[in-house]
């Protein structure tokens, strides 16, 4: 247990003992420096990637949540067939490998492109991040309408509620887990994801993880390591809130109990 | 009435997913409207980067099982609080974009790297690690390992502990229990970690570009040579993508096969 924790963190450790060091060198330690991240702030690229890279997660992961919501109320309402049909589309691009989905809409987007006065960039890189969340937005929701009691929505109806907001009223807070969770995924992947933006991006609208991969292809720049371990600490502390907050909730509970 | 409401997303799906996965098919066969086999029957000629990628996936695959298992089983083991904790350590790496994780490696393995460096001061190597095939299953392990633990502890969790003192009970030593109750309880936590791990390691272009040099190309390579690298060839790019996707059809369906025969055990 202890090897395969210290296997899973030596790599990230070094790049943060690296991160402080003066010189370029990947394996000598000279001297303590905060150089590299004065420098990546200062690096224009790097810090119009990341606002790239949040302005595509947000608008893509709500029009995710928007569509795959409306999605799920209505496969919900459909017939087995139907419903398992449509289900099995759903989850092709979460079985299909990264490099299959980027391919395919490339080539969408290429035919786009020709016929019409289009280009590659924001659009089609929103486009392909809404096309990989919106499954995962479905699935987290799905199981929360097997979980509710299927009458209550025709007993809101019974005590005066119209078709409307008796969906508002008591469906919609019924699956809201389900639609928090998949919001939350699709933040986390969009953001987080490579291979299907190198696709789809074009050269103006370049997401940070793909301005990361231009600058591992030059050998030496300590930039990098400086942004791991930024990027690191913000996991450990996103990780490390959600923890506490559950395990308050839970405590609650429990006392509630 | 209330399925109308679906239509906005059956007409994204419809669009966004069928149809570019047809367009693969549809380059694959046809250029410039014409039916051709010429680029599916060319693709045979990159049989050895086929078999290549097949091979490193699959040991790296069976590398994560061997490490994965005996972890999920002692995570399942350990006391509820200290395993939350325990987790979400195995996890966290993960959250870390994979594009790093793969450089830090580059890091750690060069000629001039730490682990080189560390080996000098005995007088050992230089050794060459980077820009091997070795340096590219290390890459897959790191990358995918909790992928194949996650799955592998969902289902160990499930196990009820009675069961285990039952077998014991009723006479079995410990690598007996192991053997004959929780693997196959454990049979599809194993089945999906083997696809969670395989799926990706056999398409990855990334791991195989930063870590295996040019000697080491891969399947994603190669699809990725014929989209945006040098060789710009949409036709040939396509049928290669065609081919991966058949290749991974196969074993998933093998593995689903097992799948229901581990059902069929267990009844």
């Amino acid at each position: 247990m202890a090897l395969v924790l210290l296997f899973l963190y030596i790599p990230i450790f070094v790049l943060i003992v690296f991160s402080f060091n003066s010189t370029k060198s990947r394996s000598v330690f000279s001297e303590f420096t905060f150089d590299w991240y004065i420098k990546l702030f200062q690096n224009e690229l790097i810090m119009k990637s990341l606002l790239n890279t949040i302005i595509v997660a947000v608008i893509a992961s709500v029009a995710a949540t928007i569509l795959g919501t409306a999605a799920a109320v209505g496969i919900n309402n459909m017939k087995k067939i139907p419903k398992g049909i449509i289900l099995n589309v759903t989850n092709l691009p979460i079985i299909n490998p990264d490099i299959i989905t980027g391919v395919s809409l490339m080539l969408l987007f290429v035919i786009f492109t020709a016929r019409m006065n289009f280009e590659f960039g924001f659009v089609t890189l929103i486009i392909a991040h809404i096309t990989f969340n919106v499954p995962y937005v479905i699935l987290s929701i799905m199981p929360k309408f097997r979980q509710m009691n299927p009458h209550l929505y025709e007993a809101a109806q019974d005590l005066g509620c119209g078709p409307v907001s008796a969906f508002f009223k008591v469906v919609l807070p019924e699956i809201m887990p389900g639609i928090v969770s998949g919001f939350l995924m699709s933040v986390t992947f969009s953001l987080d994801d490579f291979v299907v933006s190198y696709f789809t991006s074009g050269s103006t609208s370049q997401t940070l993880p793909i301005t990361i991969y231009s600058m591992t292809r030059r050998k030496v720049s300590p930039e990098i390591n400086a942004l791991s371990t930024i990027i690191f600490l913000v996991v450990v502390i996103v990780l490390v809130v959600k923890n506490v907050i559950e395990r308050k909730s839970m405590i609650k509970k429990e006392v509630k109990a | 009435m209330k399925k109308l409401i679906s239509a906005p997303y059956l007409l994204w799906a419809a669009v966004f997913i069928v149809v570019p996965l047809i367009m693969v098919a549809y380059f694959a066969f046809f250029d410039n409207g014409k039916f051709t086999l010429e680029y599916v029957s060319s693709v045979a000629q990159y049989s050895n980067i086929f078999v290549r990628s097949i091979w490193l996936a699959a040991v790296a695959t069976v590398i994560c099982l061997i490490i994965a298992y005996p972890i999920a089983f002692i995570l399942t083991r350990m006391e509820r609080s200290y395993q939350s904790t325990m987790l979400m350590l195995v996890m966290l790496p993960m959250w870390m974009n994979f594009l790093l994780r793969t450089y830090a490696w580059m890091t750690l393995l060069g000629n001039n790297g730490v682990i080189n460096n560390f080996l000098g001061f005995f007088g050992l190597g230089p050794f060459k690690m980077l820009n091997t095939s070795g340096a590219v299953v290390l890459g897959m392990v790191y990358n995918y390992l909790p992928f194949m633990i996650l799955p592998l502890y969902t289902v160990m969790e499930k196990i009820d502990v009675s069961v285990l003192e039952a077998a014991q009970d009723l006479g079995c030593n410990s690598a007996n229990t192991l053997m004959r109750v929780v693997l196959p309880l454990s049979l599809p936590g194993v089945m999906s970690g083997i696809t969670m791990v395989f799926v990706p390691a056999i398409s990855t272009f990334i791991i195989s570009r930063m870590l295996g040099g040019g000697g080491n190309l891969l399947i994603g390579d190669l699809i990725e040579m014929q989209f945006l690298g040098n060789s710009y060839n949409p036709n040939l790019g396509a049928s290669i993508a065609l081919v991966l996707m058949v290749i991974i059809l196969l074993i998933m369906t093998i593995m689903n096969q097992f799948d229901d025969d581990g059902d069929r055990v267990l009844m």
